[in-house]
């Protein structure tokens, strides 16, 4: 299919779970595991989706939300966010940002698959 | 020989004169022409009152008995003017300053107006003064009869009458002279013009005699000075207690006697007189008995034995054929004697008035007498009948004790009574801690007193048997022997019992009792005085404007208020506006509105400065003080209030303030536990989807089995860790204390952190380790295992190291763990020990970051710290605790 995601997570188990998850699928999974550089990095992989954790080293996930929408990427490009804190607020913060679909951890394989699916190909999130 | 007629007929044309010298005093004051009236001569002459006929004909008289004992009646006025800046300063300013009318006034105004104070120390004027007057009296009529001597027999009733002549022609001056004007100063012109004139005819009179005596009759000084040595006189040997009783005395009584009063603080017009008076006056006195004792020595040497030495001036130039002479010296006694009756009767009706008649009689008129006009006219009636009544007073005493040998010790006996005043003068003006209740004890005490040890004995009252035995037949009550005090003269035993008792009292009873806010106020003015400005000259009332009322009502009430008022009113008045005639009615219901937003004393005090019936007085001003002073007081109780009410309201801030920090702190707490539960539940749930599909190669599904494990033994810690946290932070966590060496507790730590086996090298040095400590061991050990744990997990040197290192001073043991790894940022120092602070190196996860919280926490139980050692190369990490836990007070 050769279409590609950047995964930012910190997480090793998370990490592995995700990307043997969209490998499987015939993704290109990208890594980036810290907040710092990662706006960078999304420029310089230019993926079909972005899978972003909040709670990252170094810089929140937020920040990076903030700075991909305020033009380092391309306006259309699908953000989706991760987070393992699971108040609501987290998702009116992203949602106000201009994210794209919001999950909260722990989450289903099969959710996870369907949403990065649905945000490439520009279809709103079925799930959540 | 000079007649009874003759003498009826000088005395008339010596009291026409001294008519005429008032009336044309009083009339150059009202066009303006005081110069002279002003002058510092003039007040010191007037000062003069105090030599009454007692000290024209009597300090002869004492000369001739008790030899120079009639120095100290000099002596003591001479010693307070003097040092005048001491106290006469101070009390002419006060005078001046509080518009005092007489000493009853003074004292009464100090102790917060004080209506029984006053009424006491009138009395007690009254009473002593009354004696005295008879006295003046007295020694008019001796006079009298020293010139007509061959026809006694038949004429004491003339000479009755004679006193009740001069009795009668006394009162008439007086209440012409006395009551002419009222003004708030209370200033007679007319009267001390007169006393002036009298002081220098008195003066007079007794040099010419005493220059007779010593140059006519003796030959001259020398010859004076060898009849006074060859005299009984040079006998007479001084009594202390008595010189140093009458001495004080006579100084008291400068200050206190009424008359003496009148004339130096009220009568005062500029209170630079006093610094030509402070000399002046001694000198007059010093004159008036410079021959006393030639002609006491001379009149006992010439006259007849028997002859009473207390009319030596008049007797001995009638004997020696000098009948001008002694026609002067006889003017020079009734002078005497009309100057004092004069003043006393002028100082005592202005008290009696002011402080008897007029309270009682506005109390019997009731609220109205104070807004109609007439309140002048009452005050000078008042004022003429008291004079009457004194005059009366004086006479009957004179009638009824008259010719007794009692009345020639009158004079001191007074002089006793009115220093009785002294204790709370000076403390009322120079004690800001002296109470009414304090002047009241002293004085009734010192009153009482004299009474009883002198002026009831004196005027021969009480029984013989009473004198003997004492009241109620107790020896230690008897008059003169006071509480067994016997042998001392008896002036000098009253003087001093009540003047001891009296001081006493006025100093305890003023300790004790707290003074109200108009005594405090008054206490500062009287005490303060010369720290106030030279302002305040007095108000000068107008004719009411009741336009100016409209005015203050509108500020007081309100413009809306106050039009509507005086609309209502001027309607009542059958008016059209806003200006109703000031009626009394009027002006009364403006009060009574007033006194609803600014208390009644002010309101009156207001309403009076523009209405103009009269000016403000003394007493409506402190009233209005009195009554802010009030308010101060209540506001000041206010401001407590909400000064209270501002910190309670700055301590709830604070509480709230902490409680949303908490709150905050709370949701920051739980939103890390949600992120450190559902990372790892994220791992197993997604690795156990994995695992239910199937079909998987057996080394991933091993390896995927392993993770969902391993993540299953980091919830499980974390939820330990949690509720070991909350149980320590709770205070719940019960120290178990036990005995251990603290090499075993390490021991036993760096097995269980498997330390001792794996790659990290551990040194120790166990001699420092043989410490005994008395803890709880399992705790440290805890904190122990962390730590070596942290070590382990962190540490990325190649050869990883921890060095453990123990020293112990004063009871307090650190314990260091230092690895050879990079240590940990400054900038994560900090923070190292809060919950969740886990360092951004996932490298060797399995904490949940509250390792070192739990640290901290345990170590704070056991009474000691953990902290991290900045500068040792790798991380480091100090802890410190007591050799022996001090046990927690719950």
């Amino acid at each position: 299919m050769g279409n590609s995601v950047l995964l930012i997570e910190d997480e090793p188990n998370i990490i592995e779970a995700i990307s043997f998850l969209l490998e499987r699928d015939g993704w290109t999974v990208r890594l980036h595991t810290e907040g710092v550089g990662a706006v960078e990095a999304v420029a310089a992989a230019n993926p079909d989706v972005v899978v972003l954790d909040v709670m990252l080293p170094g810089r929140s996930g937020f920040d990076i939300l903030r700075e991909l929408r305020q033009g380092a990427a391309p306006a259309d490009l699908p953000v989706l966010m991760l987070t393992a804190r699971g108040q609501t607020k987290d998702r009116e913060l992203a949602e106000s940002y201009g994210v794209s679909g919001f999950m909260t951890k722990p989450f289903s394989n099969a959710e996870m698959l369907q949403t990065v699916r649905d945000l490439a190909e520009g279809r709103p999130p079925s799930g959540s | 020989m000079v007649t009874f007629n003759i003498l009826v007929t000088v005395a008339l044309v010596y009291v026409a004169a001294l008519f005429a010298v008032a009336f044309y005093a009083d009339r150059s004051a009202k066009k303006g022409r005081t110069k002279w009236l002003r002058s510092p001569l003039t007040y010191t002459l007037s000062l003069s009152v105090y030599c009454t006929a007692w000290t024209f004909y009597g300090a002869v008289g004492n000369a001739a008995r008790s030899g120079l004992e009639y120095l100290t009646i000099y002596l003591g006025p001479t010693l307070v003017f003097l040092g005048f800046w001491v106290l006469l300063r101070k009390l002419v300013r006060i005078g001046r300053a509080e518009r005092i009318t007489s000493i009853a006034d003074l004292i009464s105004s100090r102790y917060g107006k004080s209506t029984a104070l006053a009424v006491l120390v009138t009395c007690l004027a009254v009473t002593g003064t009354t004696p005295y007057i008879a006295l003046q009296l007295q020694s008019v009529t001796l006079s009298f009869a020293a010139f007509v001597p061959s026809e006694a027999g038949g004429n004491l009733a003339d000479l009755n009458s004679t006193a009740l002549w001069v009795a009668a022609g006394l009162a008439v001056f007086t209440i012409l002279f006395g009551t002419r004007n009222l003004d708030a100063n209370e200033r007679h012109h007319g009267v001390v013009t007169a006393i002036a004139v009298e002081a220098i005819v008195k003066l007079v009179a007794l040099l010419a005699v005493g220059i007779f005596v010593v140059w006519g009759v003796s030959g001259g000084l020398s010859d004076t000075l060898q009849i006074i040595e060859a005299s009984p006189v040079a006998e007479w040997r001084p009594d202390a207690g008595r010189w140093v009783g009458m001495t004080f005395l006579s100084a008291a009584a400068i200050i206190c006697l009424p008359r003496m009063f009148q004339v130096m603080v009220v009568e005062n017009e500029d209170e630079r007189h006093l610094t030509v008076a402070s000399w002046a006056f001694p000198l007059y006195l010093m004159l008036m008995s410079l021959f006393v004792l030639p002609i006491a020595v001379v009149g006992l040497a010439v006259l007849p034995e028997g002859a009473n030495p207390d009319l030596f001036v008049l007797t001995l130039p009638l004997a020696l054929d000098q009948e001008l002479l002694a026609m002067l010296a006889f003017l020079g006694g009734f002078s005497s004697a009309t100057s004092m009756v004069i003043v006393a009767a002028i100082a005592l009706s202005t008290m009696v008035s002011n402080h008897i008649v007029l309270p009682l009689w506005l109390s019997m008129q009731g609220p109205k007498a104070t807004v109609s006009g007439d309140v002048r006219n009452v005050m000078i009636l008042s004022r003429r009948i008291s004079i009457g009544a004194v005059l009366a007073l004086g006479y009957a005493y004179f009638r009824v004790t008259g010719g007794t040998a009692a009345l020639s010790s009158i004079g001191l006996v007074s002089f006793a009574g009115v220093a009785q005043i002294v204790p709370a003068l000076l403390g009322g003006i120079y004690w800001r801690g002296a109470t009414r209740r304090g002047a009241l004890a002293g004085l009734i005490v010192g009153f009482v007193i004299w009474g009883y040890t002198l002026f009831v004995p004196a005027i021969g009252l009480l029984p013989d048997s009473l004198m003997q035995n004492g009241l109620f037949a107790m020896s230690w009550l008897r008059p003169q022997a006071l509480f067994g005090l016997v042998g001392l003269d008896p002036l000098v035993h009253s003087i001093f019992w009540s003047m001891a008792l009296n001081s006493v009292a006025f100093l305890a009873v003023s300790l004790v009792t707290f003074p109200s806010p108009i005594e405090r106020l008054q206490g500062a003015a009287f005490v303060n005085v010369f720290s106030r400005g030279e302002s305040g000259a007095g108000y000068v009332g107008g004719v009411a404007e009741t336009e100016d009322l409209l005015v203050m009502a509108q500020r007081l009430l309100g413009a809306r208020e106050a039009q509507t008022l005086f609309q209502q009113s001027a309607k009542d008045q059958g008016k059209l506006g806003y200006l109703p005639d000031p009626t009394p009615e009027f002006v009364s219901t403006l009060e009574r509105e007033l006194a609803g937003s600014v208390g009644a004393a002010t309101a009156h005090a207001m309403v009076r400065q523009i209405d103009g019936n009269a000016a403000v007085s003394v007493q409506d001003l402190l009233a209005v003080a009195d009554e802010s002073a009030q308010m101060l007081e209540y506001s000041s109780q206010l401001e407590d209030k909400s000064r209270e009410l501002e910190q309670t309201a700055r301590q709830l801030r604070d509480a709230n303030d902490k409680l949303t920090a908490l709150s905050v702190q709370k949701d920051a707490f739980l939103s890390q536990v949600s992120h450190e539960l559902r990372t790892p539940m994220t791992s197993i749930r997604s690795f156990s989807e994995f695992l239910m599909e199937g079909g998987m190669k057996a080394p991933d599904r091993k390896r995927y089995s392993k993770i969902i494990h391993d993540e299953s033994i980091r919830l499980t810690r974390l939820l330990d860790d949690l509720l070991d946290l909350s149980f320590l932070e709770s205070g719940q966590a019960a120290m178990n204390d036990q005995t251990a060496s603290l090499h075993d507790v390490l021991d036993r730590a760096v097995s269980s952190a498997g330390a001792s086996k794996g790659a990290m090298t551990v040194r120790r040095n166990p001699a420092d380790e043989q410490i005994e400590l008395r803890t709880d061991t399992d705790r440290l050990s805890q904190v122990f295992i962390n730590l070596i744990s942290n070590a382990q997990k962190y540490c990325d040197a190649q050869a990883p190291t921890l060095d453990i290192s123990v020293s112990e001073k004063q009871g307090q043991v650190d314990i260091d763990f230092v690895d050879n790894g990079s240590g940990i940022p400054q900038s994560q120092q900090s923070i190292i020990f809060e919950k969740f602070a886990r360092l951004s190196d996932h490298s060797s996860a399995g904490s949940a970051g509250l390792g070192l919280a739990i640290c901290r926490e345990v170590m704070a139980r056991l009474g000691g710290t953990v902290s991290y050692l900045p500068g040792q190369g790798g991380a480091a990490f100090r802890v410190s605790l007591p050799r022996r836990r001090v046990a927690e007070a719950a």
